[in-house]
């Protein structure tokens, strides 16, 4: 089909352009940024194509901090918190979309009132709870507070929601237990939901950094947020940095960014709980 | 939003299945329940103890002897006493209160405006550009943050581009001038006399008038960068579920393109629009990470946040019961904000309509599940960093 092309049509397109270019040259720029010397990266600000590209920021980065720390210990609480709050969150959303019991009604305006608790709030008295558990400054004290959110239990209930009940119907009367029924039967019709809730718990925990300030101290318990966030922020002295710093966003960003991609139809899917495939 | 016709549970009749349900409802609540009975409603009550306390942030604050209670002492060191703690207290309002007042309509703008542009049927490479847009909002608020420190320095990116446009760009995170106070001084004004005074929590007229600081610019173009893309996905599904037809519907009927986006598509908008300001207040009343992150920088005056300045109290100046009262009165700004929001927007063709409607679970499902899909996205990425709960 083609159509006339109209002077408002082309001027859409040119402010389209424009603002893509907007929004992916601050990335395209960080990335040539990090090949570059100091020097230049400050005298050629805009330019994609580093003059004399070098590997220093990276080796420094590499030598001059702890970043291989931080990667190991972001990976390690994130898969932790992924796998630990899809669970929780189904197991919960589940049982309030199908299980009848007392108290069910309450459990969900629970979720509800807590889904609405401003989460900075929370910073400064989880730090006080961490500590009356002496869970401050351990691995533990990172995870567990974030295992269970209620807006992915939420998502879960409503998807659940949505699933017929009758095929578990079929399952109960062939004698499976609750757990096995959910397990075997609804959770896997569940796919599309768990499938998002992975990824925004992935990206939640990977890009997490208030929490992480709050219950810990130690270096050894850096993640990459707290880890990069004391680069940014200046804590290495010595001039601007500006390619140690940028290499260090790019490198933190590779992991979500590749989830990003491959999951991309996914995650901008604008059906609640991606309920289209 | 919701599609398809809900199915409901029904309850087996026998009795001991009915039991065992019971239990297992319980049982496969219990984790979540116990993550949220213990990281946030124990947290909320232990800093409510602690903000009428002296804690002085040693041992604990509970069965402690050193702990005396102080009524509402801690609150008024923030709100009333002439101290430099409410003067800094007053301060975070102020400039937060800037940053939302900003953030807040131009996020919500920019979305509308993308969503609106990506959703034409006749665009070429839509998903081209609706990845373009959404990309900056899986990103870390630390690496972002990073980024835009290095495009605004002063020989940056943006200062280079405003150099072919003949303008000559500030050196934008050492200025802590305030918009207004530029744009008047430009025109040679100045303070008009008598409004340097303290005032309301110990800031100036002057200073309530100075608008955000130019570094606080960099704080909110950043905002708006990293939040449209995910606005502009609640505000897309919002168009999908209207559909073309009605606004080919009001074309046929003569109205103007123009016309027919705000007299039809918007209204039609209105819930999400709705869940798109609620979470764009909730989520700038918060800002925490950009704030902790420029805290050396020159102009840092003029960037604190309540968020920031309670983090501060607790643990750089031994002050938890300060902190911890500086939370609960951030809190009580959420609410009311969201509640002005909530007045504003349902008072036109709904009078009747109470605040919180008395509506079954379900219905509440489906008018909040936006809200359910928004946080999660946002607590994902940049801007509104979650703790989780």
């Amino acid at each position: 089909m083609r159509q006339r092309l109209s002077a408002g049509l082309v001027a859409g397109y040119v402010v389209l352009v424009l603002l893509a270019v907007a929004y992916l040259y601050p990335f395209l720029i960080s990335v040539a940024s990090s090949f570059k010397t100091d020097g230049e990266a400050v005298a050629e600000p805009l330019s994609l194509i580093p003059q004399t590209p070098t590997f220093a920021a990276y080796e420094r980065l590499f030598t001059g901090t702890d970043i291989g720390l931080w990667g190991v210990n972001s990976v390690f609480v994130t898969l932790c918190v992924t796998l630990g709050r899809v669970f929780f969150d189904s197991l919960a959303g589940y049982a309030l979309s199908r299980l009848r019991f007392r108290g069910r009604s309450a459990m969900f305006g629970l979720f509800i009132g807590v889904m609405a608790v401003p989460t900075v709030v929370l910073m400064v008295p989880r730090f006080l709870v961490l500590k009356e558990l002496a869970l401050y400054d351990t691995y533990a004290g990172m995870i567990i507070p974030l295992l269970a959110d209620a807006a992915g239990i939420f998502i879960m209930k409503q998807f659940f929601d949505s699933i017929p009940v009758s095929i578990e119907e079929a399952a109960r009367i062939d004698g499976a237990g609750v757990f096995r029924t959910f397990w075997s039967v609804t959770l896997p019709m569940a796919a599309p939901a768990l499938v998002t809730l992975t990824i925004l718990s992935f990206q939640g925990s990977w890009n997490e950094f208030a929490h992480f300030v709050v219950s810990r101290q130690s270096p050894e318990l850096n993640t990459l947020t707290t880890g990069v966030a004391s680069l940014v922020s200046g804590q290495l002295g010595s001039g601007s940095q500006f390619p140690l710093k940028l290499a260090a966003a790019v490198l933190m960003t590779i992991p979500v960014a590749l989830v990003f991609f491959v999951f991309q139809r996914r995650i901008m899917s604008t059906t609640e709980g991606g309920e289209k495939g | 939003m919701a599609t398809r016709a809900p199915a409901t549970a029904r309850a087996p009749r026998r009795g001991s299945t009915r039991d065992g349900e019971s239990r297992a409802g319980w049982l496969f609540i219990s984790p979540a329940l116990i993550i949220v009975g213990v990281f946030l409603i124990a947290p909320i009550v232990l800093a409510l103890w602690v903000s009428f306390t002296d804690w002085n942030g040693r041992n604990s604050p509970l069965f402690n002897d050193n702990v005396d209670v102080i009524g509402l002492d801690n609150y008024a060191a923030i709100t009333t006493d002439d101290r430099l703690t409410r003067d800094l207290f007053g301060r975070a309002i102020r400039n937060n209160l800037f940053y939302v007042l900003l953030v807040v309509p131009l996020q919500t703008a920019l979305a509308l405006f993308l969503a609106v542009q990506v959703n034409r049927r006749l665009l070429k490479a839509k998903g081209f550009f609706r990845t373009a847009f959404y990309f900056p909002s899986v990103t870390s608020s630390i690496a972002i943050t990073g980024v835009f420190l290095f495009l605004f320095q002063a020989s940056g990116a943006v200062n280079a581009v405003l150099a072919w446009l003949q303008v000559d760009g500030p050196n934008w995170m050492a200025d802590p001038r305030g918009i207004v106070h530029v744009v008047i001084g430009a025109f040679g004004g100045g303070e008009p006399g008598g409004w340097d005074a303290p005032g309301f929590l110990g800031v100036s007229a002057w200073e309530w008038a100075a608008g955000p600081s130019v570094a606080q610019l960099v704080l909110i173009v950043m905002a708006v960068f990293t939040t449209s893309g995910t606005f502009m996905l609640l505000f897309l599904a919002g168009l999908q579920s209207i559909g073309a037809e009605v606004g080919e519907a009001a074309l046929m009927d003569g109205a103007n393109a123009r016309q027919s986006f705000f007299n039809v598509t918007l209204p039609m908008l209105r819930p999400v629009l709705f869940t798109v300001l609620t979470l764009g207040l909730i989520g700038t009343w918060q800002v925490f990470d950009q704030v902790y992150l420029t805290r050396g920088t020159p102009a840092a005056a003029t960037l604190t946040s309540p968020a920031y300045m309670a983090y501060d109290q607790a643990f750089t100046e031994n002050e938890p019961g300060i902190a911890a009262a500086i939370a609960f009165v951030l809190f009580l700004i959420i609410i009311a904000f969201s509640l002005l929001q909530r007045f504003v927007l349902c008072d036109r063709d709904e009078p009747s309509r109470p605040l919180l409607r008395r509506r079954g679970p379900r219905t509440i499902a489906s008018a909040d599940g936006g809200v359910a899909q928004g946080t999660a996205r946002l607590r994902a990425g940049p801007t509104e960093r979650g703790t989780g709960g």
